[in-house]
């Protein structure tokens, strides 16, 4: 983003090549010339940046900012109650009744607490792993490693949820190793649902943060231990406050992809109801998109207020 | 600081121990699809090809598939046009509101699958009154896959040395032959993974896609949610689940060969956010 060639801006446009309108066409491409959009193209970069810009701001605009804008419209529009159709009546029932009701402030509840617990869980067990990757193994593990952590990243998000329903099964993997422990399974649960997205969003949290180990240089940890510091201080006084912007950024994968989340719950829940099953509810059977638009504007806010917050730790330049 | 052999024993030990927490779910599944047992219950009760037979004779399982090879392609080539061009443009040339195009492209993976998925649904049907259809779900997928297949291209474009260009310019190629013969060959690697991460993409996504979906279509990621609660559906959602893990894996696994730029977790994140 900071590199830039020399002479591509509008401003100095020295057009790379372009050579004014004199250049004389070569024998070796002389179809070049004689094609006159790429002749006319030639002479204007502005032409050629249009060009190149038209068709996908055009699709980011109508398709996505559109479709974002038109979503918070909707949250203030009501559904007729005789035509199941959206009527377009200013009102902030939606809004107010998704704050106020308390079955919905219970809802929202948890799924913050989900979204909380999920994240603390993921930070704890991606720091060791993080550092055992970056500063302990060797080089030829380094990469093995990574990569083991980065595969099952890419499996299919649906694929890892329904493979938790396998694992917390009656009769199950879980309550097989459980059993002689005199452990059970927590079953399908809230407590089931934090264990699977934790799961779920864990190599998230693993990546940045070993991206952050990495840049903490071995020079810096000798010198604390040639100080005298033992491991542990060096970790909490020098290698931590380095670390600290990547574990945000880690923290804002789990905590926002958490928050959205409702098939996890749909599929290992039992009856535990997110946000998500609100919205997806509203869309769906009972048909009142409005109130689901109203609804996701709550993931919505408390996403924008954590990344507001979280804005000046440099955070957001680590994703 | 010198870690002493225990703790980087232990270290070791939760690194492996957190592997196999990654590892151990999926490694389940497979060995599910395989189970005659129809519960899941653990140990395997034996061995079977039963539900891998009826997956493959099962026209669901067959049309599902078709669809999401099609939704998926399809995207990725929209994808693939307005990718490149983007970063392109944002890569070559400076122009008013340029930082704002930068969020916008990073919008998508940004937000939630539900909001997006949401979003996206209100706009067809509340705002264009466009019927949900294929076409519905693949002009949303292209709209992530953009992302995969631009954040690929600009970061090969930084690598880039512009000074090629220039010279097949000077020597008298017009636009479209220098894009032809000098940049395209040098993205095309690029250009390679970043398409078959989209494809990937495209083809395990369910959230975006539950939204967006008309009433008659159903993605392979769709079946498996309505055959999920049904008991003697399981063992064959479980290979449908296996099939999912290897078709969304192995072009993956293709894309960090061909591809040297690193992995950045905001590139990786839509995986499965969506």
């Amino acid at each position: 983003m900071q590199l830039r060639q020399p002479g591509t801006g509008p401003g100095t446009q020295k057009a790379p090549g372009s050579g004014g309108g004199g250049t004389t066409a070569r024998a070796a491409v002389p179809r070049a010339r004689k094609n006159s959009l790429s002749a006319l193209l030639d002479r204007s970069p502005r032409l050629r940046l249009a060009g190149l810009l038209t068709a996908p701001a055009a699709w980011l605009g109508i398709v996505y900012v559109a479709a974002l804008a038109a979503l918070l419209i909707t949250a203030l529009w009501t559904v007729d109650s005789f035509t199941g159709k959206v009527s377009q009546t200013w009102t902030l029932d939606n809004i107010l009744q998704a704050l106020t009701d308390p079955v919905y402030q219970a809802i929202a509840l948890r799924t913050l607490w989900i979204a909380l617990a999920v994240t603390v869980i993921d930070a704890v067990l991606a720091l060791p792993i993080a550092f055992f990757i970056a500063k302990v193994a060797t080089a030829r593990w380094q990469k093995l490693l990574v990569v083991a952590v980065l595969m099952p990243l890419w499996a299919s998000y649906l694929v890892k949820a329904y493979a938790w329903r396998n694992v917390l099964a009656e009769g199950g993997l879980l309550e097989w190793l459980g059993t002689p422990l005199g452990l059970s399974s927590p079953g399908y649960s809230e407590t089931a649902v934090i264990i699977t997205l934790a799961y779920i969003w864990l190599p998230y949290m693993i990546l940045p943060i070993h991206a952050g180990f990495e840049k903490v240089p071995d020079s810096l940890l000798e010198a604390s231990s040639d100080l005298g510091a033992k491991p542990w201080t060096t970790m909490r006084l020098v290698v931590f406050p380095i670390l600290v912007p990547s574990i945000i950024a880690g923290t804002i994968f789990t905590f926002s992809l958490s928050l959205g989340d409702y098939i996890t719950a749909q599929i290992v829940g039992g009856t535990t109801q997110v946000l998500g099953t609100v919205v997806y509810a509203n869309v769906g059977a009972a048909n009142n998109l409005p109130f689901a638009a109203a609804v996701s504007l709550i993931p919505i806010v408390i996403i924008m207020v954590y990344l507001f917050a979280v804005r000046r730790t440099g955070a957001l330049n680590n994703l | 600081m010198r870690l002493s052999r225990s703790a980087k024993t232990v270290l070791g030990i939760i690194t492996a121990l957190i592997l196999l927490f990654i590892y151990a779910p999926l490694l389940l599944v497979v060995v599910n699809s395989f189970n005659t047992d129809r519960t899941f219950g653990w140990p395997p009760k034996g061995f079977t090809l039963e539900w891998w037979a009826k997956a493959f004779d099962s026209a669901g399982v067959r049309e599902a598939l078709a669809t999401s090879l099609w939704v998926a392609l399809v995207s990725t080539a929209i994808s693939l046009v307005l990718g490149t061009l983007l970063a392109l443009a944002l890569q070559r040339y400076r122009f008013f509101g340029r930082e704002g195009v930068n969020l916008l492209v990073i919008l998508p993976i940004a937000l939630p699958g539900i909001v997006t998925g949401i979003a996206l649904n209100n706009m067809f049907t509340t705002i264009m009154g466009v019927s949900l259809s294929m076409w519905t779900v693949i002009i949303a997928h292209a709209t992530f896959c953009m992302v995969t297949v631009f954040n690929n291209a600009i970061a090969r474009l930084r690598r880039m040395n512009g000074r090629l260009e220039e010279a097949s310019a000077d020597l008298g190629a017009g636009v479209f032959t220098t894009f032809r013969l000098v940049t395209f060959p040098q993205l095309r690697s690029a250009l390679l993974a970043g398409g078959l991460l989209a494809f990937a993409l495209s083809f395990d996504e369910i959230i975006v896609t539950t939204f967006t979906i008309g009433a008659g279509d159903t993605t392979l990621p769709i079946w498996i949610l309505q055959n999920l609660f049904r008991p003697n559906q399981a063992p064959v959602v479980n290979v449908v689940a296996v099939v999912l893990i290897l078709i969304s894996i192995v072009p993956i696994w293709l894309a960090q060969r061909l591809s040297a730029d690193s992995v950045g977790v905001a590139r990786v994140k839509a995986g499965s956010s969506k």
